[in-house]
Formats: structure tokens, sequence, C-alpha cells
């Protein structure tokens, strides 16, 4: 079967239906050419199934809500090519593993974002009600290790990709650490070791084995793993010098 | 403390693996150089027997060992099965606890 020339193949595409238990479901969609796995989902949903629950918002790699199981691995699917991934011209489309599944390819991601907040995720301000604007250097170590992990917009990606997370549910996850990084990086914030001291719990960032599943899979290229590394770095200094 | 256990843990495991990397070397090549010309339990006790440096060689080898394989062991049962808690802890440290014992009294046996 011919793909990605747009000479009206068809995709076969296998979609998840149900929640923890389920079944696959076949749909047979035309290809085209530069069609996403998200125009793909949209065609089922519109013109063949309506009962086939996804969720979108942006359509352009922005928003973080359209990521699921693409052929087994976690991808954005709004900037994720059909001809690049369609094997044969097979999909099978997941919901994002290692969260509760909503109804067929929408994710539950409550216990995400709560992870992030029991990270210690939320900015202190050090100078509450200032109305200064604060000066931080651009090229200072800690504006460098924060600007490298902040473009995150919260995806869930690398919390899907993560072993850890599948071994232990537990397991802050390497967004939410890498949250936590960055804002012990944030020379503005005033609750450094508060911020350490969240993450150096039982399955927190100690419980992290480098595998850099989450770096292979960021869709924005960050280094979660080097995040964390820092952060374990930051907490056994800290622990050291009696500060958490 | 107790609150970051999982940190002294992960600091102890770090630091013993610092410990037993140059004396795992250590012990291979002396493995590789003593089969030289056969391998018998007179050359090695020649060898040991005595000896303040293979006393506090092969020590450091079981102390560092026995922390760093019980908290190894510890790690793999907390994210392989559902075992966790208290008895984990204690089985952990009585894995420690039998390795020292083993291994000083071979120590102790060659030295």
């Amino acid at each position: 079967m011919e793909t990605g020339k747009g000479d009206g193949g068809a995709l076969i595409v296998e979609v998840w239906r149900g929640r923890e238990e389920g079944f696959f479901q076949t749909y047979s969609v035309p290809h085209q050419e530069k069609q996403t796995i998200l125009d793909v989902v949209s065609y089922i949903q519109r013109r063949l199934d309506a009962t086939v629950s996804y969720r979108f918002a942006c359509r352009i790699g922005m928003c973080g809500s359209c990521a699921m199981m693409v052929n087994g691995a976690p991808r954005w699917t709004c900037r994720t090519h059909a001809s690049k991934v369609a094997k044969g011209g097979k999909l099978r489309l997941a919901p994002l593993r290692n969260l509760p599944v909503i109804k067929d390819l929408a994710a539950d991601m409550t216990v995400f974002f709560d992870k992030w907040q029991k990270a210690g995720g939320s900015f202190v301000p050090s100078q509450p009600g200032s109305q200064e604007f604060a000066v931080v250097a651009p090229d200072s170590k800690e504006r460098k290790a924060a600007s490298a992990g902040i473009e995150c917009i919260g995806c869930a990606v690398c919390y899907s990709a993560c072993d850890v997370v599948a071994w232990n549910p537990d397991y802050l996850g390497p967004a939410q650490l890498n949250r936590a990084w960055t804002l012990v990086n944030d020379v503005r914030d005033g609750d450094r070791n508060g911020h350490l001291a969240a993450v150096a719990v039982d399955a927190g960032c100690h419980a992290c084995h480098s595998h850099q599943n989450c770096t292979v899979y960021c869709p924005k290229s960050l280094n979660p793993t080097a995040s964390i590394a820092g952060l374990k770095r930051a907490t056994v200094l800290a622990a050291l010098k009696g500060e958490i | 403390m107790t609150a970051r256990v999982e940190l002294w843990l992960y600091l102890a495991q770090r630091l013993s693996a610092m410990v037993l990397a140059p004396l795992v070397l250590g012990h291979l090549i002396t493995m590789v150089y003593a089969i030289q010309g056969g391998l018998t339990a007179a050359e090695i006790l020649g060898r040991t027997q005595g000896s303040i440096f293979w006393t506090a060689f092969y020590g450091l080898f079981v102390a560092a060992a026995a922390v760093h394989g019980a908290i190894g062991l510890r790690s793999i049962v907390r994210e392989m099965t559902p075992w966790h808690g208290a008895s984990l802890n204690a089985a952990a440290a009585g894995f420690c606890l039998l390795v020292l014992v083993l291994g000083f009294r071979a120590v102790g046996a060659v030295t």
C-alpha cells in the first residue's frame, strides 16, 4: 500500500474503544498528503463514527492536549504526520499510557496535575506585591538551567513514556520534577528549600533511573532527565547542609 | 531523617558504589594475576594471611557490598513487587547484616 503521496490510498486505523477494559476498532481512512494523526482521528469522528472520543484544542503544538499513543509511542497527534509513522499504512491509536482512561482516546490528566502540585510546582514569590521588575542576568547559571526546562507545556508525553511511573504509580514524574527544577533555579522564587523538600521524598527525584525515555519522546526536545539529575545533586547538598 | 530516608539511601548507594568500583577492579585484576600458573589454596593464603592490606581491602569490600546490595535489592523489590514498608526495610537490613557476617567471617578465615 502506498502512503505519504496523497494518492487516494487508505490507512488502516485501529482505535482504542472503552476505558481500561476495551478493544481496538478498525477504521479505513483515506490517506492524504501532509495529513496529521489528529486529522485522521478527526476524520473518523466526523465522518465515520461520532461516538469516538478524543481531545484536542490548538492543532498547532501549543496546548499539549492532543497527545496519545501512536503505534506504541506517545506523541502529539497534531504535529505527527501519518506518513511518518504509519508503517505499511497501519496506525494503532490508544490513550496515553500511565494515566486512567476517561473514554476511548481521552486520558484522565487529573493525577498528572495533582502530582504537579505535590512536586511543589507553584511559584512562591520572594517579594509579594513588588511592583519592580526582577533583574535576572540572562547568562547566569541559574537562568540558563531554568531556561533549559521552562518551555514545558504539560502534555504528559514524558509521563506516558516513563517506565518508572509504570512501575511505581506514586512516582512524581518527569514533567513535574522538571518544573520543580525550573523553580529551584528561579532566583525570584522565595522557597528554594521548600521545592527541594517536596521532591526529596519517597518516589521523588531519587527514584529516577535515568532511562531518558522522557528526553527521547519530549516533543519540545527538553531534557527532564538532566533536570532530575540536577534535583538529585541539589537535594543531597541541601540535606548534607541540614537545609531540608 | 525518616522523612528523607530515600535521599540518604540514595546517597549511601552512590557512595558505596564509588568505594566498590576500584575494589572490584582490584579484585578482578588480582584474580587474573593469581591464576597464572595454576590456582592453589596455599598460594592464596600465602598472599592474604597476616596481610593488613588484604584485610583492609576485603573488609572494606564486604562493608560496601553489604550496603550496596541491600539498598539495591530493596529498590528492585519496591519497584517490581507490591512489597513495601517496614517488613521490607527489616528484610533489607537483615540481608545487609547477613552479608556483613558471612563476609567478615570469610575475610577472617583467609587473613
